[in-house]
């Protein structure tokens, strides 16, 4: 089974089709892996999905780079 | 048969133009989601659907209610395991001229009518960025263009779906979704059946078709609009009004 980290870089790496590669802690969704705003909602859905949680809207928000997603989910489920 | 294996949730599927809506998309091979207010029409007209053939349930929901949708979505979707095209049909009226017009009145027909086909889109959307494709049609009207004495709530709503129609279709677009708008003029119905004879002459003298339509000429261009030959037209209105607004 892989690290909720891990789960998070490869949600990444497919809903925003992006080589594994580029997918760094420092990443920035918008300026660094081309996503639009519909990709940053989607890309919430995914983790929401994968992780069984609801992630608030004033939360979601703050989620701008590939770390701040991976500490949000790592704060949620733990490791 | 251009929509097997498709599934169409109709809202106020089971009367009217829903239902003349739901015959059309059934011959061209759907799998019917019919929602109403109603849980015994909406379980009649089901189950007429079913009796030919054709794969269809009965939901219950009020729209207005964004709670009700949630759960009609889930109901829906555990049911079908997608959904394709939504259809915003339901629609309510509670005419009377300004000056007597009453805040329930108003506040009533824009929650089922404006809100109601909102809280419908919002909740399609999930499954239809999910699938990459889908296509939505909501039901406005030529007087939400034209405007109409004694119908300010119901203008009023007619607008707003076709503004929230354009704003659906720039947002969802670039996912593979169709939203766009069937505006009917003057249709035989329940709902225009009362009418005066006076008022039904009068209207008449404004379609230059110099007829009533019929639910099942709007539920044509919904089809048509749902089908592959209209993959490239989104945030459109087609106006079905037997040229009343030109």
């Amino acid at each position: 089974m892989s690290s909720p980290a891990e789960r998070v870089r490869e949600i990444i790496v497919e809903q925003l089709g992006v080589n594994a590669e580029q997918v760094t802690d420092e990443s920035k969704f918008v300026e660094d892996l081309g996503a639009d705003s519909l990709d940053t909602v989607e890309l919430v859905m995914a983790l929401e999905e994968e992780f069984g949680t609801e992630i608030p809207d004033e939360e979601a928000e703050k989620l701008t780079t590939v770390g701040e997603a991976i500490a949000y989910v790592q704060k949620i489920v733990g490791g | 048969m251009g929509f097997a294996g498709k599934t169409a949730l109709i809202t106020g599927g089971a009367r009217g133009i829903g239902r003349a809506i739901a015959e059309e998309l059934a011959a061209a091979g759907a799998t019917l989601a019919i929602v109403d207010v109603l849980q015994d029409v909406a379980e009649a007209t089901a189950a007429a659907f079913r009796e030919r053939g054709v794969e269809a349930a009965a939901f219950v929901a009020n729209v207005a209610s964004p709670a009700d949708v949630e759960r009609l979505f889930g109901e829906v979707m555990a049911r079908f395991g997608k959904i394709d095209i939504l259809i915003n049909n339901a629609g309510i009226t509670r005419d009377n001229l300004i000056m007597r017009m009453k805040e329930e009145e108003w506040d009533a027909v824009i929650a089922v009518n404006l809100k109601g086909t909102f809280n419908c889109i919002k909740a399609a959307s999930r499954p239809m960025l999910k699938a990459r494709s889908g296509c939505i049609v909501n039901i406005a009207s030529v007087v939400g263009v034209m405007g109409n004495a004694g119908q300010a709530n119901y203008s009023a709503s007619k607008a707003g779906v076709i503004g929230l129609t354009k704003t659906a279709a720039k947002e969802l677009a670039s996912r593979g979704i169709t939203v766009n708008a069937v505006a009917p003029g003057y249709i035989a119905t329940d709902m225009t059946g009362k009418l005066s004879e006076e008022a039904r002459k009068a209207f008449l003298t404004v379609v230059p078709l110099a007829r009533p339509g019929t639910p099942q000429d709007v539920a044509r261009a919904v089809r048509f609009l749902c089908s592959e030959d209209a993959a490239y037209i989104t945030g459109q209105v087609l106006h079905v009004d037997g040229g009343m607004l030109m």
